[in-house]
Parts: structure tokens; sequence; C-alpha cells
């Protein structure tokens, strides 16, 4: 198989990464919500944290967009 | 050059000299212009606006005392009263990187933080204080971050191990969270937009669908400056958060 194709090939594996991340995310606002639907005076106190925990976890999904671009336009 | 019907999402980042200092590239280069260009504008709208000291402020000084009690709350909540030796620092971390994301947002001008070099230039500015500090603070006993309280004693070498690379990675996480979220943004308005145009050479059939991709292209955009504001208060919320373990260590 020549360079370029495994580049591709790589880059679109790389996008499967993206899942874990999208379900980490999801789980943290839904956990967010779930909790302030039943005390609902303490949510806006856990806001900067919900911020906090979306962007560490959404950090990882760009981690592997980023090895997918680095793929694609790098190597 | 690029072939012109395939989208080229990459010459946007490059470094171009503006007023080039010989071949050693301590000129001006567009990135080095906008950094400048930033920095600028930070410390004239902040110094400007609260010159009159008014008790009664005007517009302009509302939106410096707002970023001045935002950023304060958070660095108070993070790191607790001590912390707030550090408030400059956050400070400046987060009008640059809000500043230079929101410029990047503009039509022409360069995206500073789409460089890694720059991103973990302020990430090892952060990491580097938090280990000084912890130290001079602290001194061996900020090795206790280390060493979480109520572990047992068999597992102690292995969650320590565990906790220093994590430690250590740090930089990294910090850098590449704002390079790779700012890089990944540019390149898919970029490619978005070259889909409107792509397909509006297509016919009349081509312009009607191109209207798709310009949706979305300015949804994207929409996205873009949330997480451009976004980036610029988490980087500044897990400095503030850093710093902290370094002023009370250990959990």
């Amino acid at each position: 198989m020549e360079a370029e194709a495994a580049k591709y090939i790589g880059a679109g594996l790389a996008c499967f990464g993206m899942a874990g991340a999208a379900i980490g995310v999801a789980n943290i606002f839904s956990n967010f919500l779930s909790g302030a639907l039943r005390n609902p005076a303490a949510a806006s106190s856990q806001f900067s944290n919900l911020i906090f925990g979306f962007a560490v976890t959404e950090a990882l999904g760009i981690f592997s967009f980023l090895v997918a671009l680095l793929l694609l336009f790098v190597v | 050059m690029a072939d012109p019907n395939v989208v080229d999402p990459i010459h946007q980042f490059a470094i171009t000299d503006i007023l080039p200092f010989g071949d050693s590239g301590l000129g001006v280069t567009n990135a080095s212009l906008f950094m400048i260009l930033t920095t600028g504008l930070i410390a004239a709208y902040l110094i400007l606006s609260t010159s009159r000291r008014a008790m009664v402020p005007n517009r302009f000084q509302v939106v410096s005392e707002m970023l001045y009690e935002f950023v304060a709350r958070m660095v108070t909540d993070s790191s607790g009263k001590e912390g707030m030796k550090f408030f400059p620092f956050v400070f400046s971390l987060f009008m640059f990187i809000l500043v230079a994301n929101l410029f990047g947002m503009i039509p022409v001008f360069f995206t500073v933080t789409s460089h890694i070099i720059v991103t973990f230039a302020l990430a090892m500015l952060v990491f580097v204080t938090v280990v000084i500090y912890g130290f001079v603070r602290n001194g061996p006993k900020f090795l206790k971050l280390f060493v979480p309280s109520g572990v047992p004693g068999y597992i102690l070498p292995l969650v320590a191990v565990i906790e220093v690379i994590s430690f250590l990675s740090r930089p990294i996480s910090l850098s590449v969270r704002l390079f790779a979220n700012v890089l990944a943004g540019h390149i898919t308005l970029k490619v978005f937009a070259g889909f409107v145009v792509s397909m509006s050479g297509l016919g009349f059939l081509g312009w009607l669908g191109a209207l798709l991709p310009l949706a979305l292209t300015v949804g994207i955009t929409a996205l873009e400056f949330l997480v451009a504001v976004l980036q610029a208060y988490v980087f500044a919320l897990l400095t503030s958060m850093y710093l902290n373990d370094a002023i009370h260590p250990g959990h």
C-alpha cells in the first residue's frame, strides 16, 4: 500500500476516537441537567464545574482530530 | 500553487515576513504583527477606559470592570485569597488568548493561537510558574502533591508514578487543547467555505445547493466564536487550578 493511501486511511480511522469523547461530553451535560432539575438552586454554583468538565473532555476528542489532521497535512 | 478546484485549508496558517530582519527570522512576521496588535489593543482599551476612574462608570469602564471581576472571581474561587497574587498573570493570559482568538475570527486576520509554539509557550509559562512557586513556597513538601492521602501503602508507588506522569502532561494538554480547538475550527470553516465556492460553480442547481454549506458555515462561525471565548476561559481556569496545586499541595 502506498504511503498516500495509508495516510488517508489512518486519518479516517483516527476519527473514531471522537466517538468516545462525544459520549463523555454528553454524559457530563446529561448529569448536570438531571442534577439541576432536581436541585435548581444549586445549579448555577456548579456551572463553572460544568464548563471545566466539558472543556477537559472535549480536549480528548480534539486530540484525536489533531492526529487525523497531522496525518493528512504534516506527515 | 494548489489545484484551484480543491480546497486548501492549510495555506491560511503560513507565516509570512512583513518586515524581515535579514534571514534571522527576528523580523516582523504576520504572527508577531498580530501579537503586537493584540497586546496593543488590550493595553489601550484597559488603560483608556479606566483612566477617568469614575464612580459612575461609562460603558467602556463597565466592560473593563466586568472583565476584571470575572477573572478575579474565578481566581478566588479556584485558588483562594493567596491566589490573587497571580491575578495579573491569569488576567493577562485570559485577555491575550481571548483577544487573539477573536482577532482570528475576523476574515483576513491571522490567528496567532493556531500555532502550537504560541500556545506551548503560554502553557510552559504556566507550568514553570507552578513548579517554581510550588517549590519556593512549600519546599520539598510540594512533592506531597504526588502522594494523595488515603492511598494504601502497597499501591502507593504506582499511584505516585501515575500522578507524576499526569502532572508532566499538563503543559501538553493545556497547549494542545487551545491549539487544536482553534486549528480545527479554522480548517473546518475554510473547508465549508470552499464547498460553497465549488458548489456554486456548478450552474444554477449547484448555486441553489451551495446554500446548504453556506448555512453550515454561518453556524460553524457562531460555534467558533463560542469556542474562542470558551477556550480562553478554560485556559485561565485551568491555570488557576494548577496554581492552587502550587499554593496548597496535597489533595
